[in-house]
């Protein structure tokens, strides 16, 4: 990449909105939460909008993440939820363009079933998939499962987490190439449907998990779908994503911020080995917007007085026009700092969603700040990732898996 | 789309249901027709169920499997293999058409109920109320391999598994009422109650508690499907199921499956109207019946070739097969009789008598009608229930659910994803004019479509036996 590309635009949205009393916003429609209409309007808004790609937000609770430290009842709050995968397999056959990330939670699922659901979203959305790999860490999530304990000291427990979830994601990968992608023959002649030499048992044995493999669905279009992984403050989530994400997604209010989580991922990714692997930093920013600077601060306000504490979900907030925040990208985004992408949360929808599509967006166009991405490529392409070489394949440059 | 009305019903007439099975993994589904298209990418599913929907079908099927099949220690490599994620491909399929009810068969052995139940749930809103799901009990630690758990069950736990877990998903389901979600901005009250979706369950098999997060769904619940043929299977499908998939599409077997589930209602406090028989069905349609005689026969010998005929014989046999000549008689060593270990992944290979007996039969039968080693096969894995021209076809299966037999069929073409559209075309029709088929969609939700009632709530009267 000699001249640095003009950084991807993620929208991240959950529920009604990122903040616990977006629901009660005069435009918002709390009663279609859980409709096909609503998740189609809003990913369309988004997809013919041009952005490269949507993440919807997931847990086993509740309440959207990032809300259950708000000390109110929860009968206040936008309560109840969908699966976020299901929410985006919805969506993909409605929408063209837009990179579909849905939620995976390492902690209490299988990655054999993920590693087909996304396979088959790639299919479904026709090599636009991708997934955010999260943890749970709560006993609440815990119980849920039943049976499961994590050790009680935050430390050992997030790394465990992590360490967990880094073998999801490998898991993961290594079910996407366990097909070689012209596996499937259909030779009449001798009545072989498959080559079964280019069917690949991963055998994969870690601490959490083993599996043996192959996939029973097919590699996807896109080889290996896209894979999004959110820091914290807590080190070993750093780790995960160095070690695991093409995306990493980073909370950074300011260049110097930024700068340092840019570098903070590139060490991780240095100590798994993946120097060579591209590893997007987008910087996350939930968002309020409006049309004059005063009123994007009284929205603001209202909200987190109606709720009795400021919000921020843990994530840096901009209040204010959609020029005030193209500064603040353009200052995020610069190429000295090696942020590569922004990801919005959208404090409200429709309000603050229709802000960045209708108005930020052509304003980050007009400084060269946004590029419609070629609408034929792969979301892959798109990020710039390459063709993922799958590591089973005799004559493939990587020869990271044994050929069984 | 036509308008949806209630068909007029004859007094006396047993109304058909109609579903479609998705071909996939299995020797029935013929790949190497030139007009057989991909088992995987969406278009196919597309056609596939706006085709179903075009003849006014109840839903859309979706078979299972979580490991590739093996023989031998080998990938099996004659059938299809490989098929997409189910919810996956449901919740798409829910954009894309607007009446069909969207069936998933997921195993209860190797998930957890409250993922099973959150994807179900968000299923069936995603799709205003069109989910089912087709619990299968499949145990074995072959497919255990693939998952957290390793080795898993052994199989006499299995439907106690799936019974504590079917429980465990209901109670998920009940745990949100129909008004929980009051979302009243002014009072700034968005549940009725803190507590939606508080739940606690504890049974040897789980122990789980908190709150459910998905509110309930515009079915209340999904549409329950059984698919297992024992004593344990037909109990369980009697005590809870709202619908069977059985194998019985013939007659007399048809007739006597159906009443003794019908039968097993009583004693669970249901009626007969409160669970479907639905058999699975594949068909071959001609001009003639004629026409689709030989159709048929063309059908079969695609199906079960000489390489197929050797592989079916082998799981039987339990041994090495390799060198016998398909076009010759069979062999003439025994089987080896106890676990079979030459197959693995086959849901449906369970040899409930002693192979000597059945090795013994299949000769008599090869002997008595001159039947090379693949005449045979064919002859005893044929379970070609129509064949003929459209009205013989459409005929025969009012025959059957007037007699009993069924309450309609589960058809499973033999070509993907065309393979539906003459039935759609020419028997759909036939059976309109019959007066024993729905001209337009009854009702919005998959229950509705089927002629079941609400589902039973919690508070219900009726607990499983
Ligand atoms: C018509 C039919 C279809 C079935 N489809 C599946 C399937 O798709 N996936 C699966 O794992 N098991 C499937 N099964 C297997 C059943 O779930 C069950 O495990 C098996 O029938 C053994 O149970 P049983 O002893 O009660 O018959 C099917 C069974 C029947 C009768």
């Amino acid at each position: 990449m000699t001249t640095p590309r003009p950084p991807y635009l993620a929208v991240a949205v959950t529920g009604a909105g990122w903040h616990p009393l977006a629901w009660r916003e005069p435009d918002a429609r709390p009663a279609e939460l859980l409709s096909a209409k609503y998740w189609t309007e809003v990913v369309g808004v988004a997809d013919r909008a041009r952005i490269d790609l949507v993440t919807i937000a997931d847990t086993f609770r509740r309440r959207p993440p990032t809300t259950d430290d708000i000390d109110r009842p929860i009968s206040e709050l936008a309560a109840g939820r969908l699966d976020s995968v299901l929410v985006a397999s919805r969506v993909a056959p409605t929408t063209a363009h837009v990179g579909l990330l849905p939620t995976v939670i390492a902690t209490h699922t299988e990655p054999f079933h993920s590693a087909k659901a996304i396979a088959t979203l790639d299919y479904v959305g026709r090599a636009r998939a991708g997934v955010t790999v999260d943890v749970a860490a709560g006993a609440v999530e815990a119980r849920l499962f039943g049976r499961r304990t994590l050790p009680t000291d935050v430390h050992r427990r997030d790394d465990e987490l992590f360490a967990e979830a880094t073998e999801y994601a490998e898991v993961l990968r290594r079910l996407w190439d366990s097909w070689e992608d012209d596996a499937e023959i259909r030779d009449v002649e001798t009545g072989r449907f498959v080559d079964r030499d280019k069917l690949h048992y991963i055998d994969f044995e870690g601490r959490f998990f083993s599996v043996r493999g192959p996939s029973i669905t097919p590699r996807p279009p896109q080889g290996r779908p896209v894979v999004a992984a959110a820091t914290t403050s807590a080190a070993a989530s750093v780790a995960f994503a160095g070690a695991s994400a093409d995306i990493a997604f980073v909370g950074a209010h300011d260049r110097v911020a930024a700068a340092r989580a840019v570098d903070a991922v590139r060490a991780a990714q240095s100590t798994a080995g993946r120097d060579g692997d591209t590893v997007h930093v987008f910087a996350d920013l939930l968002v309020h917007l409006d049309d004059r600077e005063s009123a994007a601060a009284d929205r603001r306000a209202r909200l987190d007085l109606g709720l009795g504490t400021p919000y921020t979900g843990g994530t840096p907030v901009f209040a204010g026009t959609v020029a005030g925040l193209a500064d603040l990208i353009a200052e995020l985004t610069d190429p000295a700092v090696g942020v590569t992408g922004i990801r919005l949360r959208t404090a409200t929808i429709p309000h603050d969603l229709l802000q960045i599509t209708t108005r930020l967006v052509p304003e980050l166009e007009r400084r060269k700040l946004f590029r419609v991405s070629d609408t034929t490529s792969t979301l892959r392409d798109r990020l710039g990732l390459g063709t993922a070489a799958n590591r089973y394949t005799r004559t493939s440059a990587t020869t990271g898996g044994a050929r069984q | 789309m036509t308008e949806p009305r209630t068909a007029t019903e004859p007094r006396g007439t047993k109304q058909v249901h109609l579903a479609a099975h998705f071909p996939g993994v299995n020797n029935t589904t013929v790949w190497s027709d030139p007009r057989s298209g991909s088992h995987i990418e969406f278009d196919s599913f597309t056609h596939f169920a706006q085709t179903a929907e075009r003849g006014l079908f109840d839903f859309l099927f979706l078979a299972e499997g979580l490991r590739l099949r093996e023989q031998h220690g080998e990938i099996y490599d004659l059938d299809v293999v490989g098929r997409p994620d189910t919810f996956t491909v449901l919740a798409a399929l829910a954009a894309v058409t607007e009446h069909l009810g969207l069936a998933g068969t997921i195993n209860s052995t190797f998930n957890e109920p409250l993922e099973v139940a959150r994807q179900f749930a968000s299923l069936d809103h995603l799709s205003d109320g069109r989910a089912a799901w087709n619990v299968v009990t499949s145990w074995d630690a072959f497919t255990g391999q693939n998952f957290r758990r390793g080795g898993y069950l052994p199989a006499d736990q299995r439907y106690r598994r799936a019974r504590q877990f079917l429980e465990t998903a209901i109670e998920l389901w009940d745990s949100w009422s129909d008004d929980d979600i009051v979302a009243d901005r002014e009072s700034g009250r968005f549940l009725r109650r803190d507590d939606a979706g508080a739940f606690a369950h504890r049974d040897d098999q789980f122990d789980i508690s908190g709150h459910f997060p998905v509110p309930r769904s515009p079915q209340g619940r999904p549409v329950i499907f059984q698919a297992g043929d024992s004593e344990e299977g037909r109990e369980f499908a009697a005590a809870r199921a709202d619908a069977i998939f059985s194998r019985h599409a013939r007659r007399d077997e048809g007739r006597a499956f159906y009443a003794d589930v019908k039968g097993r209602l009583a004693a669970h406090g249901r009626t007969p109207s409160d669970l479907l028989i639905l058999p699975a069905a594949t068909f071959v349609l001609g001009d003639t019946d004629a026409e689709a005689a030989d159709l048929a026969h063309d059908v079969r010998l695609a199906q079960v070739s000489g390489q197929t005929a050797i592989k079916f014989l082998e799981q039987l046999w339990n041994r090495d097969l390799s060198d016998h000549d398909p076009d010759g008689p069979l062999p003439t060593i025994d089987p080896i009789p106890g676990e079979n270990t030459v197959a693995q992944g086959r849901a449906s290979v369970r040899i409930h008598r002693d192979p000597r007996d059945v090795a013994a039969e299949w000769r008599q039968l090869a002997d008595a009608r001159n039947l090379t080693t693949r005449e045979l096969i064919i002859e005893v894995t044929g379970r070609q229930s129509f064949v003929g021209s459209a009205q013989t076809v459409a005929r025969e299966i009012n025959d059957l659910v007037q007699a009993d037999a069924s309450d309609g069929f589960i058809l499973v073409p033999h070509i993907t994803p065309g393979g539906l559209d003459r039935f759609v075309d020419e028997v759909v029709p036939v059976l309109q004019e019959l007066g024993v088929y729905r001209t337009g969609y009854p009702g919005h939700t998959l229950r509705e479509n089927l002629g079941l009632g609400a589902p039973r709530t919690a508070n219900s009267p009726v607990g499983i036996g």
